[in-house]
């Protein structure tokens, strides 16, 4: 199974990534190569097999619900690009 | 005071702590070779200051009586560790400002048992490289070179930055992470020690995150006593992450023993892969007459889905990259790029198109198409099963032996842009490394000897979930037998 430009475009606009016909043309192949070589997992047996999510085998743990954090609104603005009144700030999103 | 940068950590522990010299005089020494190390570009941030500071605290803490485990020790950072107030940028020209508000859980244990911080080390963009070329801040060079050449070569990655700091003296231990190789590859390059605890050992909590289920921070260091001395200030459970292991944490610098006497090593044969030079064969055979000669047995034992490690490995980490940087959008922290006119999705697009450098987006573009509608079954689901099988290999291999031994990486370090057109042929120097990586298991890179052109070569052990002693015991082993390499003369 091999990737054209198009799935290149698409891909790169689900990951939200801006990107020319150039470099989506460069990244075709590499990809394509990637892809074609983690494809030999198709060749293992792999009926029967639970996915592996996490090599820790552990019960999620539960904790009291209680607030053990918060009251720092400005240490959490502080790296933001733009902040107004106490909130991020983006674009307009709404026309 | 000179002299003092060549010391282990052990050494300059000891020496503080009998008066044959101060810390603030260690803090010193480091920060002066680390003001003078700007040809290697190890680090991307200097904190003398801090180193300072924290030695003066060791220096009053001695006086009172009151002396933590790494009291009047500078360490480096490698910039993947979220640092309250000190710049934190994982490499990448997204995060070129960020300056955590807070303290990863490992950088403040380090911290808390008296530890000084000299600087951030560099590493590859988001931890995703071999050979620190996918900095943003421009690549490490490392202090080794071949033998009658100038030749500038990679320190190796992602660690590249601590292990070349280790080496060059202007740091006596240094963090790393690992997440298929990061810290055992750079190690094995730059002729010192690194180990990846069992996952879960070390909490992740404020390390910048590249692939959840397999990220590992550790040490790295001159020898095999400094990793246990740093691994036991670093590890511990932390209730701020879900995957931490809550179990007491042996004193491991303690229970340091080279003999290896009823333990049996475990040689896989699916580890002799074709095109691997001969000096590596045989430097793998000698590894273990070594640990023969230290008391343990050799057996011969299977690992039947080896090959299908790295394909594995390329699966599962990218599509953990492709989630763990949506974060990166250009409002909460991190660059942002507007454009022109443009509405949120553009300033997405834009900031991530300029943010990310060339791997990033790379493995980012394979993660998001393995994880995509319609792949995900047969791409990400698949690769998790093959992950378990790799496990299950592992456990049955532990049934017959205690701990494993194969080479750390396929070649010496190889010169910077040798490998960097081709992405495939990089990958593959995690060949030995990434296997321990998807199954969580303990593994160190130990300085073996030195090949035909001079360049350090590693041998990597890998242990039982939990069992760091007997990885460290037999990576003292070979450090007992191994002839001693001298560090490279100063030439930066």
């Amino acid at each position: 199974m091999s990737v054209t430009l198009d799935d290149v475009r698409h891909i790169a606009n689900l990951a939200r990534i801006a990107m020319s016909d150039e470099e989506a043309a460069k990244l075709l192949p590499e990809l394509n190569n990637i892809l074609g070589w983690v494809e030999q997992l198709g060749e293992v047996d792999t009926d029967g097999v639970e996915p592996l999510a996490t090599v820790v085998d552990m019960a999620m743990r539960l904790r009291e619900d209680e607030v053990t954090d918060g009251n720092c609104r400005d240490a959490v603005l502080s790296n933001a690009p733009d902040a107004e009144h106490g909130f991020f700030a983006v674009p307009k999103v709404i026309e | 005071m000179s002299g003092l940068t060549d010391k282990t950590i052990a050494e300059l522990r000891d020496g503080f702590r009998s008066g044959e010299f101060t810390a603030v005089e260690i803090a010193e020494g480091f920060n002066e070779a680390v003001a003078a190390s700007d040809r290697l570009n190890a680090y991307v941030e200097k904190t003398p200051e801090l180193a300072l500071e924290a030695a003066r605290a060791a220096d009053a803490a001695k006086a009172s009586g009151d002396l933590k485990p790494l009291s009047g020790i500078p360490i480096g950072m490698k910039d993947l560790f979220a640092t309250e107030g000190v710049l934190t940028s994982a490499g990448s020209k997204m995060l070129a400002n960020f300056k955590p508000p807070y303290e990863s859980t490992v950088s403040g244990n380090l911290k808390a048992a008296g530890a000084g911080m000299l600087g951030k080390l560099n590493m590859d963009e988001f931890a995703m490289g071999s050979s620190n070329e996918t900095c943003a801040h421009g690549n490490v060079i490392s202090p080794w070179r071949r033998e009658g050449s100038n030749a500038a070569l990679t320190p190796g990655g992602s660690s590249g930055g601590s292990a070349a700091a280790v080496a060059a003296g202007i740091a006596p231990g240094a963090t790393g992470t690992d997440t298929g190789g990061s810290i055992r590859q750079p190690a094995a390059f730059t002729g010192i020690c690194g180990i990846k605890p069992t996952y879960g050992r070390c909490s992740r909590w404020g390390i910048v995150s590249f692939a959840s289920s397999l990220d590992q921070a550790g040490p790295m260091a001159k020898t095999v006593r400094d990793c246990a001395i740093m691994l036991g200030a670093m590890a511990g459970f932390d209730p701020k992450d879900s995957t931490s292991i809550d179990a007491p944490i042996p004193d491991w610098e303690a229970g340091l023993s080279s003999d290896l006497k009823g333990k049996r090593v475990g040689v896989p044969k699916e580890y002799r892969i074709d095109g691997v030079p001969g000096e590596i064969q045989k430097l793998w055979d000698q590894g273990l007459e070594w640990l023969r000669d230290a008391g343990a047995e050799p057996v011969e034992i299977s690992l039947p889905h080896t090959k299908y490690a790295l394909p594995t490995y390329y699966i599962i980490a990218p599509a953990e990259a492709s989630s763990n940087l949506a974060r990166y959008d250009g409002v909460r922290y991190g660059l942002r790029e507007m454009v022109e006119g443009g509405g949120l999705h553009d300033m997405y697009k834009a900031t991530r198109a300029d943010g990310f450098g060339a791997e990033v987006k790379r493995r980012i573009m394979i993660g998001t198409y393995v994880l995509s509608a319609g792949f995900y079954d047969a791409y990400f689901t698949k690769a998790q099963k093959v992950r378990a099988l790799i496990k299950e290999d592992f456990r049955k291999a532990f049934e017959t032996c205690d701990l494993i031994l194969t080479p750390t990486a396929p070649s010496a370090a190889f010169g910077l842009g040798e490998k960097m057109s081709d992405p495939l042929a990089m990958y593959l120097n995690d060949v030995f490394a990434v296997p321990a990586s998807l199954a969580g298991l303990p593994a160190m890179s130990v300085p073996g000897g030195l090949d035909d052109a001079g360049l350090p070569l590693g041998l990597h052990l890998i242990g039982k979930e939990m069992d760091e002693q007997t990885v460290l015991n037999a990576g003292l082993a070979i450090e007992e037998r191994a002839p001693k390499i001298d560090m490279p003369e100063k030439w930066w």
